[in-house]
């Protein structure tokens, strides 16, 4: 009970800072419209409404990657500036009981990133936003923001280390877009990017937004976004503590 | 038992030069520190800016891994039991940084409870009344961003003591703020001793340091030089005297040719407006101001004086003689 309670603490602060940055701001605003637009573009040669929306929702999730993957990266960047890292270290709980929260508090402005990039798709260009399985569809949002943060969280377990990392979540932004088949289908990528692509939990989560809107069988694949979430989760916990020595050893914690 | 026990603690840093042909340096920032502070007792550890002040508070605060040697808070290892540490302790940073400026300072303060496990029935009552304690009632609703750095400070404070520790770091905790801000804090820093608090404090001010100290360690370059009480350290240098003299323009070289003067313990320069004062510890049997002023290379001087040494005066020559 008070596990949770610290992590819904921790989530309801973080999230509030992130929706006070005004840098962060301007991302939510541009990056739908941003998105929508180019998915209408490349799809717009199709008739079929299904096509489209199967376009728009690639969008959608592109955006709350790019908002879970550049602020993430930049998670860490930031409390390091503001020289809240020491103080979040020097706190009894372990420290992945702070850390996850951040991280899902980005991936929650990722939400509504996918619901804007929708919005503006429907109100734009006209995409109709009818869904085959609503319900289905709302729990494959939950599962890929909670299975975002964790692959955040995984990240940001590095850049408490490396000081430079943040560079590197910037870097995995657009492959992402590709690998995960927001955009292309995983067909029509070469066979050896498959692999990398199955062991992202964006590329499921993608598929059962998808399966769930436009009809198909939607849990499978959120399970294994959810399971790859988990393994995601319990790497960074196994690395974490020994991070954090690294950190501590090295006097990494107060660099900025 | 000593609540806080540091047993020949050495930290060393690793430095690199260059950029393309890296050399690395080793820095040896605590080279064998060791106290024992009893409970209840206010600890001043003193030392100018580089003598490793922070680094010994961070590594008995859990942030930094001692390169040699142990240490321990209430019978907890800082290495091995860190949580167990960190759940007994607070600690408070000088300066402005550590706070989150886009939250409120209530908002900086909930979220530190909840860290520090404060149970949730108590946490608004608690928080209300450090407001109080630190001046910051009021003002609470505010972001913190528009904090004045002293209101910034006031806040550590707060956060420092959420959850009741009964050992408190405080790093320079009066950095910052204005004299009226100063005392106050210097207050709730008595009333925490007198409330049965163990307290660590690291200060420049001397003045703060005699007021508020039991005894003191005087550290520089990594070595702790004297310890005792503040009575101790300036009967060190009591049998003494100390010369100032107001000069209008120092010549180069003034310090080392004072210096060289027979009887002579220690000397230091500081600035004041348009004057540097030199400021010369000396023998109490010797009169050493004519000779002083022969070395001055017939500078302007102004006010010219001879008075009992201080806490300060006791910490310079402890300083500077290890120069």
């Amino acid at each position: 009970m008070r596990t949770l309670r610290l992590l819904a603490v921790g989530w309801y602060f973080q999230f509030k800072a992130i929706l006070r940055s005004p840098f962060e701001g301007l991302f939510q605003v541009i990056y739908p419209l941003f998105f929508a637009t180019v998915a209408f573009l490349m799809f717009r040669a199709g008739t079929d409404q299904k096509t489209l929306l199967y376009a728009s929702l690639g969008a959608a999730v592109m955006g709350m990657w790019s908002a879970t993957s550049t602020t993430a990266a930049g998670a860490m960047q930031r409390e390091r500036w503001h020289g809240t890292l020491e103080a979040l270290v020097a706190s009894p709980p372990h420290f992945s009981l702070i850390l996850l929260p951040i991280t899902l508090a980005m991936s929650t402005v990722g939400v509504y990133c996918l619901v804007a990039t929708l919005l503006f798709g429907r109100f734009l260009f006209g995409i109709d936003l009818t869904f085959e399985h609503p319900l289905l569809f709302v729990l494959s949002i939950v599962g890929t923001v909670i299975s975002f943060g964790a692959l955040g969280f995984l990240f940001a377990v590095t850049f408490v280390r490396f000081r430079a990392a943040w560079a590197l979540g910037n870097l995995f932004e657009y492959p992402v877009w590709l690998i995960g088949g927001f955009l292309v289908p995983l067909v029509l990528l070469p066979d050896w990017v498959r692999p990398i692509s199955w062991a992202l939990a964006p590329t499921w989560g993608m598929n059962a937004i998808r399966e769930s809107s436009l009809g198909g069988t939607p849990l499978p694949d959120l399970a294994i976004c959810l399971a790859l979430g988990a393994a995601y989760l319990t790497i960074g916990i196994l690395v974490l503590e020994r991070v954090l020595t690294a950190a501590r050893k090295r006097a990494a914690l107060s660099l900025t | 038992m000593a609540v806080v026990e540091a047993i020949d603690l050495k930290r060393t840093y690793r430095t690199s030069t260059g950029t393309l042909r890296r050399k690395w340096k080793d820095v040896e920032a605590v080279r064998g520190v060791s106290f024992g502070i009893e409970k209840g007792e206010l600890f001043g550890l003193l030392g100018p800016n580089g003598a490793g002040k922070t680094t010994t508070i961070k590594m008995l605060i859990t942030l930094l891994i001692p390169t040699a040697g142990t240490a321990r808070v209430l019978g907890y290892d800082v290495v091995k039991d860190a949580r167990e540490v960190r759940k007994r302790i607070g600690y408070v940073f000088g300066g402005e940084r550590g706070v989150y400026e886009r939250l409120s300072g209530w908002d900086n303060l909930r979220y530190f409870a909840e860290l520090y496990g404060v149970p949730p029935d108590q946490q608004k009552e608690r928080i209300e009344s450090l407001l109080e304690l630190v001046g910051l009632k009021g003002r609470e609703q505010e972001r913190t961003e528009g904090y004045s750095r002293g209101m910034k400070q006031r806040l550590h404070v707060a956060r420092g003591l959420l959850h009741d520790p009964p050992v408190i770091f405080l790093d320079e905790p009066t950095i910052g703020l204005d004299p009226v801000g100063a005392r106050e804090l210097r207050g709730t820093i008595a009333s925490l001793v007198e409330a049965g608090k163990t307290v660590l404090l690291t200060t420049h001010y001397m003045f703060e340091a005699d007021a508020l100290c039991d005894r003191i360690a005087v550290i520089n370059k990594g070595e702790i030089v004297a310890h005792g009480t503040p009575g101790d350290l300036k009967r060190g240098v009591a049998e003494g005297a100390v010369v100032e003299v107001e000069v209008f323009g120092l010549p180069d070289g003034t310090v080392e040719r004072v210096r060289e003067l027979g009887g002579v313990r220690s000397v230091s320069v500081e600035e004041r407006e348009q004057a540097q004062v030199l400021i010369v510890q000396t023998g109490a049997d010797v009169e050493l101001t004519h000779a002083i002023l022969g070395r001055l290379n017939g500078a302007n001087v102004g006010r010219i004086s001879r008075r009992e040494p201080t806490l300060e005066d006791a910490y310079v020559a402890l300083v500077s003689s290890e120069e």
